[in-house]
């Protein structure tokens, strides 16, 4: 393999990997505050959605509009799932139908098609590459915010055991609410990466990144630094898969994208079998708790 | 309290029926003036594949046979836009309860809903782009008032193929596939088989986005895998891949190489980066079966649209592009000449 080919591939993994490292930040956020997190694959789809129909009058403009979609539609999760406390799982799920739905319904108001938007041609030109720094330095934003900061130290207390952290007067609901809006910007940020890659949004184009992330998430142990290596991980074997296919190689397709799902799998039956409880699941994780 | 909650209950009930009966809502109904002396409108109404209006390609394509039957024959016709699978199943029993003459399905994702929809209204006549049914017993043959639409996009794409390798530098080539599937293969197959016609020491490098439908739908998947075979070479990537193909346009535009379109001419997607497409006259296979009823001869069973019936072709309008030297395009039609007097023979797989 010749150094150029490397380069090519390195840089194909940082780039497929950018939605899922943010992905899997914005789930461990959230998780690591007690609420389940289905809804990150609708979160993207929207943030993708919001940078789309924000594109026609400028990247910047694309880029709050994106970032924008992703917050509201995380806060009106943390509405459903924290202060109405509905199930979580059942709530995530319906986040993404109305992903899908509403962006075919403003895609057909917007530009006439119910599955594709056009060029966006404003985003020609920015290049997705700061978005690939942003993404880089979130990780070790997120990690110094949940284990070295106060408000950190209650995001976990609220995660873990909510009545202790009640009885010293932390909110339990506002900490939570917090969280969920943290976990739509830093998910946001990969759906608009989606739409400045492409500089086009499809409909459905999150692709199940976001359940990927959430495998990531798992993977790593609910702690950023290790969520975004296993979000990195994934990429690599997709990258791989990729490269391979182009020279030639052909490994079947079903085998390279179970990869994620089985090594997932494989960790979870590791960490049971071992019974180790260090780093795993938040203890009040899907407890609703007012 | 607990009659409250039933109450509660069928109010839901029923406003789900009406979102329901909202969502199967047809989107865009086009009527026309019936032709003098005639008694009864041919009523045609159409159901869109997953990638919906608007795609540019298949569906539109589909969309345009449909539309100059309205204008040349005189029909009325509708459109139902399904918004995931089981819309799909509705949308055509819908259309058959509303008594249609004839139901369109674009795309093999409707053989399973056509076959049965068709069994259940047998006075009306049914239509299935890329019908693809196999069972235990191999290819189930359509009943008697549905027609199969196929098409032998392994001929098209043979041209494409030739084109493609005739202006190849490095000689190499890449093809992009959505889902890996023998639909899809048919494209490959074809390509590849042009491809070497010309150039016998060409490579092409082949890549699937993925194995189940969202595989259409993925065009960072598709910039990526178009990039690797930039990369690795390739001055010239077909794909057969849905919305995950304008990736590939995206790589190419951004690596400054070419690329071949599909199902429509896709030119207007990346002009000066799209060389030409391996079309698939949907519209005139739709057309043809609309004209063919109204006129009162449907012939049930499969219709296979070829490069002889006009069903495939390549995209080649001579002024305005012009990158299709003329060279190339000689030697492109006299294969298109041997394909059609049967000299050369393009399998499938």
């Amino acid at each position: 393999m010749d150094s150029l080919a490397l380069v090519g591939l390195l840089w194909a993994i940082l780039r497929i990997s950018v939605p899922y490292v943010m992905a899997a930040l914005g789930g461990t956020v959230c998780e690591r505050a007690g609420v389940i997190n289905i809804a990150l694959e609708g979160i993207l789809l929207i943030a993708a959605l919001g940078t789309a129909l924000g594109a026609p009058h400028g990247a910047a403009l694309a880029l709050v509009c994106g970032l924008a979609a992703g917050v509201i539609t995380a806060l009106l999760y943390g509405l459903l799932v924290v202060v109405f406390r509905g199930d979580q799982i059942v709530c995530g799920v319906a986040i993404f139908m109305l992903a899908d739905g509403l962006s075919r319904v403003l895609l057909k108001v917007q530009f006439g098609s119910t599955s594709n938007s056009p060029r966006l041609d404003a985003l020609v030109g920015s290049g997705p590459l700061w978005l690939l720094a942003v993404t880089f330095s979130s990780v070790i934003l997120l990690h110094g915010l949940i284990y070295h900061s106060v408000l950190g130290l209650r995001l976990r207390a609220v995660g873990d055991k909510p009545a202790a952290a009640q009885a010293l007067s932390v909110s339990v609901l506002s900490v939570r609410m917090w969280a969920v809006a943290l976990s739509g910007l830093l998910t946001a940020i990969g759906g608009v990466y989606l739409v400045f890659e492409q500089r086009q949004f499809v409909a459905l184009m999150s692709g199940g990144r976001g359940f990927l992330a959430l495998a990531a998430m798992i993977f790593g142990g609910w702690r950023p630094l290790w969520g975004a290596a296993a979000a990195l991980l994934f990429a690599t074997a997709e990258a791989s898969g990729i490269f391979l296919q182009a020279r030639g190689l052909l490994i079947p397709n079903w085998i390279l994208q179970s990869v994620p799902y089985v090594l997932t799998l494989l960790t979870l039956m590791l960490r049971g079998l071992l019974g180790k409880t260090h780093s795993a699941a938040p203890l009040s994780l899907g407890i609703p708790r007012l | 309290m607990k009659a409250a909650s039933r109450n509660v209950l069928i109010v839901v009930t029923l406003l789900l029926i009406a979102a329901n009966g909202l969502l199967l809502w047809p989107l865009g109904a086009r009527e026309s003036k019936p032709a003098q002396g005639e008694v009864k409108t041919l009523r045609v109404g159409l159901v869109f594949d997953v990638g919906g209006r608007g795609d540019k390609s298949f569906n539109d394509a589909a969309f345009r046979g449909v539309d100059l039957a309205v204008q040349k024959l005189g029909i009325s016709a509708e459109f139902v836009e399904p918004g995931d699978g089981a819309d799909r199943e509705s949308g055509l029993r819908l259309l058959a309860a509303r008594g249609f003459d004839l139901i369109l399905g674009v795309g093999f994702v409707f053989s399973d809903d056509m076959l049965q929809i068709a069994h259940d209204y047998p006075d009306r006549h049914f239509a299935c782009v890329d019908y693809a049914k196999f069972d235990a017993n191999g290819f189930v043959v359509p009943p008697r008032n549905m027609v199969a639409l196929k098409f032998r996009e392994e001929e098209g794409s043979f041209l494409v193929g030739a084109v493609a390798a005739l202006q190849s530098p490095h000689q190499t080539l890449g093809f992009v596939g959505g889902m890996d599937i023998p639909l899809i293969h048919k494209f490959e197959a074809g390509f590849r088989q042009g491809a070497l016609a010309v150039c016998p020491s060409c490579k092409v490098l082949v890549g699937y986005a993925g194995t189940s439908a969202d595989a259409f739908k993925n065009p960072a998947r598709g910039k990526e895998l178009a990039t690797a075979q930039y990369q690795a070479g390739a001055d010239v990537v077909f794909h057969a891949a849905g919305s995950t193909g304008l990736g590939v346009f995206e790589a190419a535009r951004e690596t400054g190489k070419r690329a071949i379109g599909v199902d429509s001419d896709q030119w207007d997607e990346a002009p000066g980066v799209v060389m030409t497409s391996m079309v698939k006259r949907v519209e005139v296979s739709v057309f043809d079966v609309i004209s063919s009823l109204r006129d009162g001869h449907f012939e049930p069973g499969v219709k296979v649209f070829g490069l002889r019936q006009g069903g495939v072709d390549y995209a080649y309008d001579e002024p305005k592009r012009g990158m299709i030297p003329a060279s190339v395009r000689e030697r492109v039609e006299s294969l298109r000449r041997d394909i059609i007097d049967g000299k050369i023979t393009v399998l499938d797989k």
